[in-house]
């Protein structure tokens, strides 16, 4: 009988924990560090760029397609403009575009496949057919039809991307989502009356979190390179600006005979998105760790 | 021991197999109807005149009025969508307003092109992804897998156009000059009697689409090797040969259907860009073309295609992943 | 003496790639026939030690020493294509979770069969199509084709597992290792199984090592039991020996933890928990909850040496713990007397179901305040969906439920707050049942925030209130669930439950995922909390000898229904109903063994 009132005191030391540290071990990755360091860089060039531009975007500075312009560090484009000036101008507008469509897309999706997963009845049926029509069409192909109907606008294309990213995080939220609504401890909130969005809120999103993060990175990755490839298809919001995905097709004609005007913005797009994609990969990974040391718990 | 008040669900519904690819079949449908809806809703029942906008400002009213005749657009919407949907069931997609003919005239001969493209990409990608996916697996943790995984991760991150003009400019342009930038394909002729000139665009869409099934190979081989029952047949005293390709290899395709379909699918939407890097003569090109004219049918047209070929690649992999997987056979 | 079947010497078993060891200095022999059981608890080691008779080793872990002599064979010098030549046909395994040790896209048939082709058992497919119906017959199941062209998921978790056996025999091998293969079954399936294991084995002359956590089942089966604690055997010798007059201090506390049918004892656990790998104290591993401890044990690891004949021991006191056997102290009192005061809670006519099904019958119950009412049953006989019915997570309910005379709602949502606060719920899964992302406060303090009477400043004090009542330091609070054990998990469960002060509380098998000793020390918490606090209690549990140490009343379910309802130690000694006695009769209990042994 004396045993019982024994008192058992914790054999583990404490430590923090939450998205913090998941977070700040997937930092410790070298793929992460690497990833991080890149779409810096990027977001670097594209934000301070156009205040170090030695011309203006659409500047006449010399023959069209030459690299022996002075002043013009990697040449000149198809109608005569500096390369190198239009290629600092010409991330802004992509980099605006993904991430107002990523968030617009996580937002909804999020939502979706929260309340999904959790109600289980009529409404997430419909839901979830809703979001399977709008699956049926690669993002792109949604954006172009939009554009045909409406033009290239900025309101278009964040509207087009971010509805079409939506499913695809649902779906993601709905599967890491219905394994934790089957959990005592939400049936343990349920019991003692815990209104239902706070059970969303509270019990449930905390704890989908982790795959969620990575699923954010991964649509950004993909937001990035549909918008770019939407300006290279020649669809951009403002002709003739800089844009990197314009440029890509401006240019592309001459490649021949003047590289650098497809070289660069080729390169910055992909250094962008491998970044992004290995910052998702390290937290995915980060996450793995966490999961396998945690046990079968 | 675990009383699970889930409940396994009540007794098994009848008809097996053949109920649930109808089923399948007649949601799929649903589904395709229901895209039809949104790409008329789309493309013409927005506010605003698509007359005016596809003649432009300067148009007159007589030539206004004609071209609304012709769009129907003077029919109620409801109207409008059964005449175009009813056209699409014969084969008709309405005529194209940059080349005054009819659609499917436009689009056959591009269509079979496409068709070829993706068969091309389909069949070098998901066997080569499927055989490193599985080794990455079997050889985890080693240089391979180390290796594969940085690459297609690379790979699985960079928008298909980035690669494409990446290879342009690798073999055709500036590095190396071994393969032609365009495909030249004579009016009237076939891909397949173009071999070289298909080589880097199906390269590009190879290398779209390989890095997903890879990891998804991968993943669900390495979940397939740490289970009970690969261990269990390893204890039985199995050779590993049999081991992989009994126990481990058909469990860990189950999961990858899916994915290998949403790919194959997700070429659809990649062909689009890389028939206008290499101005290959296919429906990517065309709607390409056709967006930047306001070509409404056309639009509409490969619209509709994409989206169905998205809707049947889905019911296959369905159906597959039934058919590989005997536990949910019971279920239906 | 006969020449023992296989030998195992001084087996040294350790994490890959660090010094940590998972097993040390194992030694051990079987003669043919024979079942040694090797019995401990979670952490011991002892899946480890399965595994490596057939020389494997999980990811992550490593054969470092030692050996394994099967005959002539010595199993870890061999390579791996040998090994694998020796698995199935030497040395068989029977794995613990049938359901998914088969593969689930291969026919039963087929996964017979390959055993034998792989070891070219007999001359052709005709004797190996032979073999394959004999094993059916042997394992007490259909010989037909049919029934081989089965699905494993098309089969019952019993007859998996005597798949499982019919494999693990198949090629006549000469020792089998069997890894808890009865855990997750009925009691009844589980006692089919044993005999088949009983009966396979002397038939063939096999060396059987059997691997299990529970004694009363080893006791039925073995004749000779070691104990694993912290990776090395403690105490290992003759069934009867071991369980009547144990020389090791941990062997003393397992037994006394170990609920019994016949009379009435109060379950003893013990405190703390084992040590994991790269935690273990230098001297004797058992050390820190050891009644018996001296200074010396610390020093160094004893080492294990003979106590009697064929008996040996890894302590320095073990003639003094000997002749300590452990009183078997006191009934637990009461049996409830009717009485005529209301009951707390009523049930009348309830049925419930999923979907179409039904699966409660027309149940009438009633729980009288302060007492403790056990629910038992196998799985699938509806206890667990009527104790979630009362609590209102279970919606398929048509039927009265009363609390203190008013009707409940259906879904605990609906409830009015009292009524919520009132009837509290315990989960059976300590591992599902916190949120992984909340401090053990916040889980804790939940309730109270719900309920809403409580100040802010006062939480933090009641929270630290509720940890010392479950008996553990308030320097829990801070930590999150995966950095407890199972038993603590449950017990901030039971905190959480107890912290609104309901008058009802339902224990849905809240012990079955715990090891044995943690159990104990659960059942005689709650039994504690009960009585102190004036608690009406609904025990659910399948383990029939468990009751007997928290319950007045009990009523056994069968396929929905309640086959018997009445007092402890009535339906314990004098069942009514066929069911009731043939789950007793089934239920593997360490008193009968050791009277058939001691008669033997």
């Amino acid at each position: 009988m004396a045993v019982v009132s024994q008192v058992v005191t914790p054999e583990v030391v404490t430590h923090r924990r939450a998205t913090g540290a998941l977070l700040r071990s997937a930092l410790r990755l070298r793929r992460t560090q690497i990833g991080l360091g890149l779409v810096l860089f990027i977001l670097a060039i594209a934000i301070v760029g156009p205040r170090l531009a030695p011309h203006g975007g659409n500047d006449f500075v010399g023959t069209p397609n030459s690299l022996s312009v002075p002043g013009a560090l990697f040449g000149t484009d198809h109608i005569g403009q500096d390369v190198w000036s239009r290629f600092l101008h010409g991330g802004l507008t992509i980099l605006v575009l993904a991430a107002a469509a990523t968030v617009l897309g996580l937002v909804l999706g999020i939502a979706v496949g929260l309340i999904t997963a959790y109600s289980r009845n009529v409404l997430d049926d419909i839901l979830m057919r809703a979001m399977d029509v709008i699956l049926a069409f690669p993002q792109i192909m949604l954006a172009l039809v939009a554009i045909a109907t409406v033009g290239p606008n900025p309101f278009t294309i964040i509207l087009a991307v971010g509805l079409t990213t939506m499913p695809r995080v649902a779906r993601v939220t709905r599967g890491a989502a219905q394994p934790v609504v089957e959990r005592d401890f939400v049936a343990a909130a349920e019991a003692i009356g815990v209104p239902r969005y706070r059970i969303l809120l509270s019990e449930i999103f905390p704890n989908v979190l982790s795959p969620l993060l990575v699923e954010a990175s991964l649509r950004l990755t993909y937001a990035i390179g549909v918008i770019a490839a939407l300006a290279f298809l020649g669809f951009t919001t403002n002709p003739g600006a800089a844009d990197w995905g314009l440029m890509i097709q401006e240019n592309y004609i001459a490649l021949t005979v003047q590289p650098w005007g497809v070289v660069l913005p080729v390169a910055a797009i992909a250094l962008l998105t491998v970044g992004t994609g290995m910052v998702g990969d390290g937290i995915a990974r980060a996450a793995a760790g966490i999961d396998r040391s945690r046990g079968a718990a | 021991m675990l009383e699970r008040p889930g409940g396994t669900g009540g007794p098994a519904r009848t008809g097996g197999i053949r109920m649930f690819i109808l089923r399948r079949i007649l949601q799929g449908l649903l589904v395709l109807v229901l895209v039809s809806i949104v790409v008329f809703a789309a493309t013409q029942a927005l506010p605003g005149d698509p007359a005016r906008a596809i003649l432009g400002r300067g148009a007159t009213p007589a030539s206004l009025a004609a071209l609304r005749e012709q769009l129907h657009l003077n029919q109620p919407v409801v109207q409008q969508y059964l005449t175009w949907a009813t056209g699409l069931l014969h084969g008709d997609a309405g005529r194209s307003f940059a080349a005054q003919e009819p659609v499917s005239k436009l689009l056959g001969d591009r269509l079979v092109n496409t068709a070829f493209l993706l068969l091309c990409s389909g069949l070098i990608s998901i066997p080569l992804s499927i055989l490193i996916g599985s080794y990455a697996a079997l050889w985890r943790d080693r240089p391979f897998d180390v290796v594969t995984s940085l690459v297609t991760l690379v790979f699985a991150a960079l928008p298909e156009f980035v690669v494409g003009v990446a290879l342009v400019v690798l073999f055709a342009t500036t590095v190396f000059h071994i393969l032609p930038a365009i495909t030249l394909i004579p009016p009237g002729g076939r891909p397949w009697e173009q071999p070289i000139a298909i080589i880097l665009p199906t390269l590009t869409l190879v290398l779209a689409v390989t890095p997903y099934v890879v990891r998804i190979m991968r993943a669900s081989m390495v979940e397939v090797l740490e289970s009970d029952y690969v261990e269990m047949a390893r204890l039985k005293g199995l050779p590993e040969r049999l081991v992989l390709r009994r126990h481990a290899l058909p469990n860990a395709l189950g999961p990858t259907f899916q994915v290998i379909a949403i790919n194959l699918a997700y070429l659809a939407g990649g062909v689009i860009v890389v028939e206008y890097i290499f101005n290959y003569a296919g429906i990517g090109g065309a709607l390409r073309d056709a967006v930047s004219n306001r070509d409404l049918p056309v639009v509409q047209a490969i619209a509709m295609i994409i989206a169905g070929l998205y809707v049947v690649l889905n019911l296959l992999a369905d159906i597959a992943t039934i058919l590989v997987t005997p536990r949910l056979r019971t279920r239906l | 003496m006969t020449k023992p079947t296989i030998v195992v010497d001084r087996l040294h078993i350790g994490i890959q790639g660090s010094g940590l060891d998972i097993v040390n200095d194992l030694s051990f022999s079987i003669a043919p026939g024979e079942v040694l059981g090797l019995v401990g608890e979670s952490g011991s080691g002892k899946t480890t030690v399965g595994l490596a008779l057939l020389g494997h080793a999980r990811r992550g872990a490593e054969i470092k020493g030692g050996s394994v002599r099967i005959g002539d064979i010595e199993v870890l010098e061999l390579d791996q294509a040998e090994r694998q030549r020796l698995r199935g046909r030497v040395i068989s395994y029977v794995p613990q979770d049938p359901a998914s040790a088969l593969n689930p896209a291969l026919r039963i048939g087929t996964q017979l069969r390959e055993v034998l082709d792989t070891h070219n058992y007999g001359k052709n497919a005709e004797e190996r199509r032979a073999r394959v119906a004999e094993m059916m017959r042997d394992v007490a199941l259909p010989d037909t084709s049919r029934f081989l062209h089965n699905y494993p998921h098309e089969l019952s978790g019993g007859q998996q597992q005597r798949i499982g056996l019919a494999i693990a025999f198949a090629c006549r091998p000469r020792v089998i290792v069997l890894d808890e293969p009865t855990t997750g079954l009925d009691v009844t399936t589980q006692a089919h199984v044993l005999d088949t294991v009983r009966d396979l084995a002397s038939a063939h002359g096999v060396a059987a090592l059997y691997v299990s956590h529970d004694l009363a089942v080893v006791g039925t089966l073995a004749s000779r039991v070691a104990v694993m604690y912290a990776g090395r055997i403690i105490e290992l010798g003759p069934a009867a020996s071991m369980f009547q007059a144990s020389c090791h201090p941990y062997t003393q506390r397992l037994i006394v933890a170990i609920p019994h049918l016949t009379g009435g004892r109060e379950l003893v656990g013990i405190a703390g928990h084992a040590p994991s790998p790269g935690r273990r104290p230098s001297g004797c591993a058992f050390e820190p909850r050891c009644t018996f401890a001296i200074a010396d044990c610390r020093s160094e690891m004893p080492a294990l040496r003979p106590i009697a004949e064929v008996h040996e021991v890894r302590c320095i006191r073990a003639e003094e713990v000997r002749g300590q056997a452990p009183t078997r102290s006191g009934e637990i009192p009461r049996d409830g007397s009717a009485t005529t005061i209301q009951p707390v809670l009523s049930l009348q006519g309830v049925h419930a179901g999923y979907r179409r099904r039904t699966v409660l019958h027309d149940i009438n119950l009633e729980i009288a305040p302060h007492e403790c009412l056990a629910l038992v049953g196998e799985s699938g006989s509806g206890k667990t969906t009527l104790a979630r019915s009362i609590a209102g997570l279970h919606g398929d309910r048509w039927g009265v439920i009363s609390y203190k005379g008013t009707a409940l709602a259906r879904v605990a949502r609906t409830r009015p707050r009292e009524i919520r606060r009132s009837i509290q719920y315990v989960f059976q899964n300590p591992y599902g049942s916190l949120n992984p992302r909340r401090t053990i406060r916040q889980i804790i303090s939940q309730p109270l925030e719900v309920f809403g009477n409580v100040r802010t400043d006062e939480v933090d004090g009641r929270v630290a209130e509720m940890l010392e009542r479950v008996s553990l330091t308030s320097a829990y609070a801070n930590r999150f669930p995966d950095q407890l054990s199972g038993g603590e998990r449950q017990r901030v469960a039971i905190a959480r439950a107890l912290i609104c002060e309901p008058s009802v509380l339902i224990c849905d098998e809240v012990t079955s995922a715990l090891d044995v000793s943690v159990q104990a020390a659960i059942v005689e918490l709650l039994h504690s909390l009960q009585r102190d606090l004036g608690l009406s209690m609904l025990f659910v549990t399948h383990n029939l000898p468990l009751v007997r140490s928290i319950a007045q009343r009990v009523a056994v379910m069968s396929h929905g229904r309640i086959v018997e309802l009445g007092g402890v130690a009535q339906v314990l000694e004098a069942p009514t109903d066929p069911y009731t006695s043939r789950l007793l009769s089934d239920t593997p209990s360490l008193e009968v063994a050791l009277e058939t042994a001691a008669v033997s």
